[in-house]
């Protein structure tokens, strides 16, 4: 939430020129909030309510903005990148202020100056500390999984592609992962269409094996994990898997 | 009518009148108002809150020696609706939120409405009760049962008057017929069937029976992967009982006829405005999405409410609405910020008066706003404890953008998005708003000359 009552520094008079200066310094390039706001997309996705269903409508929308900006990236010709982009660091931490994005294309095209840019990005951040504390912990226990998971895959293949976006996805299969599974595909080989037709009884027992609780964080280092996770393709087939997941529980 | 600071003779003043809840600046969950709505005469107010209880709030009779105190309201009845619930297929908990709580129109001494959580639906009876008999041959005053033996003299039992005792019962009970959240009840004009919509699919039911519902709309895909598009809200036609709609989470709207098919999956019209290119981001999707859709009283128009804009929409013309009205453009610079936070994906509902000539709808920081179709005025208005003085009148607030900010203004940096203003309620045929803040409701009425 915005911190009520938080003065912008480059909003007075004054200081407008030295602020304007410091602002455009720190403006992230468009290509690295995209990014961000993937990640930012990604991390929603993963988290998961323990208790609650999550919401269909806003996972849907999230789904859909992913897709988004994954074709954009594919027709930018970025996102082979994203694969030798090399990460020790969270998601979250890689946030930066995504403002530019909220530009229309007509606003970019202008280069419009949105007042305030540049302390809109430290306002930004230090809101994400202070307000966004639920997230954090949250996605902090995430975090340490997941260094720990890279280490594993660091051992077990050296050679493996470990760009963010595969990271993240894998990251999903973890959360999702329940007992039995031992690939992506035995995964997705249970599900069976006829249950559809069973809705009120049958999804239930579905998504019970693939929407695995948050708690399963914490048996990933298992080598039945591992091997899954080697399967898993950093194509556009992830995302689709990533919306069957998500839309079935 | 409008309101505001205006010193034209027609325009409305809105004034504070009540305000229900407790003070304290915590709030507990359990009391976060998640409906609002008055029934067909306006006698009655009924809240739904997250901890699964209704309460009813009925108008006092307005007495001639208070003229300046028009019918407030007061409570009449209080229950528990719905308990949460665990689904052990899935081992989650199902909410006991109320969703949505729908009057039936009168048609005996007692009142009846649909509350719904997201999984159940019920009918609830509310009737009064200020008699009792006296006088049982068989039993004695505590109820025990007499000896017969002991019994040399019959009465006849009588009514006596007792103190006026206002009792809720569940008397239908509409469950296991949605497996995605239920958003959406509406009540037909036939008032013997009424639908409940959840993401994917929306069911037709009869009020007398609960062990089956028809299945009228079904968006489901065959492949889960292709879901992209879900259900956000749906209702009835005013008048036509064989017509309803419902809106997407992109941005359209459909109209459907029940005599066509059985399943409408095909719309009969479909509603929905071409993109503006040069507006285009990654959020215009998620702010598109239509969050609530409401017929006027007239039935010739339909409002929908997605993230940023209210439009109203003739039923005759579907490329296009006929009217759009900003609720809040000043976040459109900031939607990042609100994907992050969540707030993109608040629900704001919107209402008509009882002419359709004003339409109101609600906001952040505890604003909500009102657009007369008429003059094409806006107000933006607060529920706040500190305009909440007797019959104090609500002075228009404004949100600055940019530069300087004038006195008495608020910057977008400084709003709260924690007090949103999700629901609210206007009265059938006066000027009397509900407005629901957080774990507040506010009534607000037009000043009585």
């Amino acid at each position: 939430m915005f911190v009520r009552g938080l003065k912008r520094k480059c909003f007075d008079g004054e200081e407008d020129i030295e602020g304007t200066l410091a602002g455009i310094k720190a403006i992230p390039s468009y290509n690295l909030q995209r990014q961000s706001l993937l990640d930012m997309s990604l991390v929603k996705l993963q988290l998961c309510h323990m208790l609650v269903e999550p919401n269909l409508c806003r996972s849907v929308l999230i789904a859909n903005t992913v897709r988004q900006i994954q074709e954009e990236m594919t027709q930018d010709g970025t996102w082979q990148m994203i694969n030798t982009q090399s990460t020790g660091q969270a998601s979250l931490d890689r946030l930066v202020s995504t403002d530019i994005l909220c530009r229309s294309s007509r606003d970019q095209a202008e280069g419009k100056h949105v007042p305030g840019y540049g302390t809109f990005n430290k306002d930004f951040e230090s809101d994400q500390a202070q307000d966004s504390s639920e997230t954090m912990s949250t996605a902090s226990s995430v975090q340490a999984p997941r260094n720990l998971q890279s280490n594993v895959w660091e051992m077990e293949n050296p050679q493996e592609n470990k760009g963010n976006f595969q990271k993240s996805l894998d990251q999903i299969f973890e959360t999702l992962e329940n007992k039995s599974p031992n690939s992506v595909e035995d995964l997705f080989s249970e599900v069976d269409n006829s249950y559809y037709d069973l809705d009120t009884m049958l999804t239930g027992m579905m998504s019970n094996t693939k929407m695995g609780h948050c708690d399963n964080l914490e048996t990933f280092s298992s080598p039945t994990n591992t091997a899954s996770n080697s399967n898993c393709k950093s194509d556009l087939n992830d995302l689709d898997h990533i919306v069957e997941i998500l839309v079935e529980s | 009518f409008l309101a505001g600071f205006g010193s034209l003779m027609q325009d409305v003043l809105w004034c504070f009148s009540q305000v229900k809840g407790t003070l304290d600046t915590g709030v507990t969950e359990a009391d976060i108002i998640s409906t609002v709505e008055f029934n067909h005469t306006g006698e009655l107010l009924a809240t739904g809150d997250k901890g699964g209880r209704v309460v009813i709030f009925q108008r006092e009779q307005e007495s001639k020696n208070q003229p300046h105190r028009r019918g407030e309201y007061n409570v009449y009845s209080t229950f528990q609706s719905h308990e949460p619930e665990f689904d052990y297929l899935k081992s989650l908990e199902i909410e006991e939120k109320i969703n949505k709580i729908r009057w039936l129109p009168q048609q005996n001494a007692a009142y009846f409405l649909l509350s719904t959580n997201d999984k159940t639906v019920k009918l609830w009876k509310v009737s009064e009760r200020d008699k009792r008999p006296e006088g049982y041959n068989l039993k004695d005053e505590d109820g025990r049962l007499r000896d017969p033996s002991m019994i040399t003299v019959l009465r006849v039992p009588v009514l006596r008057p007792m103190d006026l005792m206002v009792e809720a019962t569940p008397r239908r009970v509409f469950a296991n017929a949605h497996t995605y959240h239920i958003n959406s009840i509406s009540v037909n004009s036939d008032y013997e069937t009424y639908m409940s919509a959840d993401d994917l699919r929306i069911n037709l039911w009869n009020f007398e029976i609960t062990n089956q519902s028809f299945n009228i709309v079904d968006i489901k895909p065959a492949n889960m992967e292709e879901l992209t598009e879900v259900i956000t809200a749906a209702e009835f036609h005013p008048h036509h009982c064989n017509t309803f709609v419902y809106s997407s989470s992109k941005g359209t709207i459909r109209l459907c006829d029940m005599r066509t098919a059985a399943l409408c999956d095909r719309h009969a019209k479909f509603f929905e405005e071409p993109e503006d290119p040069s507006n285009r981001s990654f959020f215009s999707e998620i702010i598109s999405s239509i969050s609530d859709v409401k017929f006027s009283h007239s039935g010739r128009y339909i409002m929908t409410r997605d993230y940023l804009t209210v439009k109203v929409w003739d039923l005759n013309m579907e490329n296009r609405p006929i009217e759009t009205y900003q609720v809040h453009d000043y976040l459109r610079s900031k939607l990042c910020s609100l994907y992050e936070n969540d707030c993109i994906f608040d629900k704001f509902e919107c209402v008509w008066n009882g002419s359709d000539s004003v339409i109101m709808t609600g906001s952040y920081n505890n604003f909500f706003r009102m657009f007369d179709r008429n003059t094409k005025r806006d107000v933006t208005l607060e529920a706040s404890r500190e305009n909440s003085k007797p019959r104090a009148i609500l002075k228009p607030r404004k949100v600055c953008v940019g530069g300087k900010r004038r006195k008495d203004e608020i910057s977008v940096d400084s709003l709260d998005f924690s007090k949103k203003i999700l629901h609210t309620a206007w009265h059938p045929s006066e000027n009397i708003i509900a407005v629901a803040a957080t774990n507040n409701l506010y009534i607000f009425q037009d000043k009585v000359n």
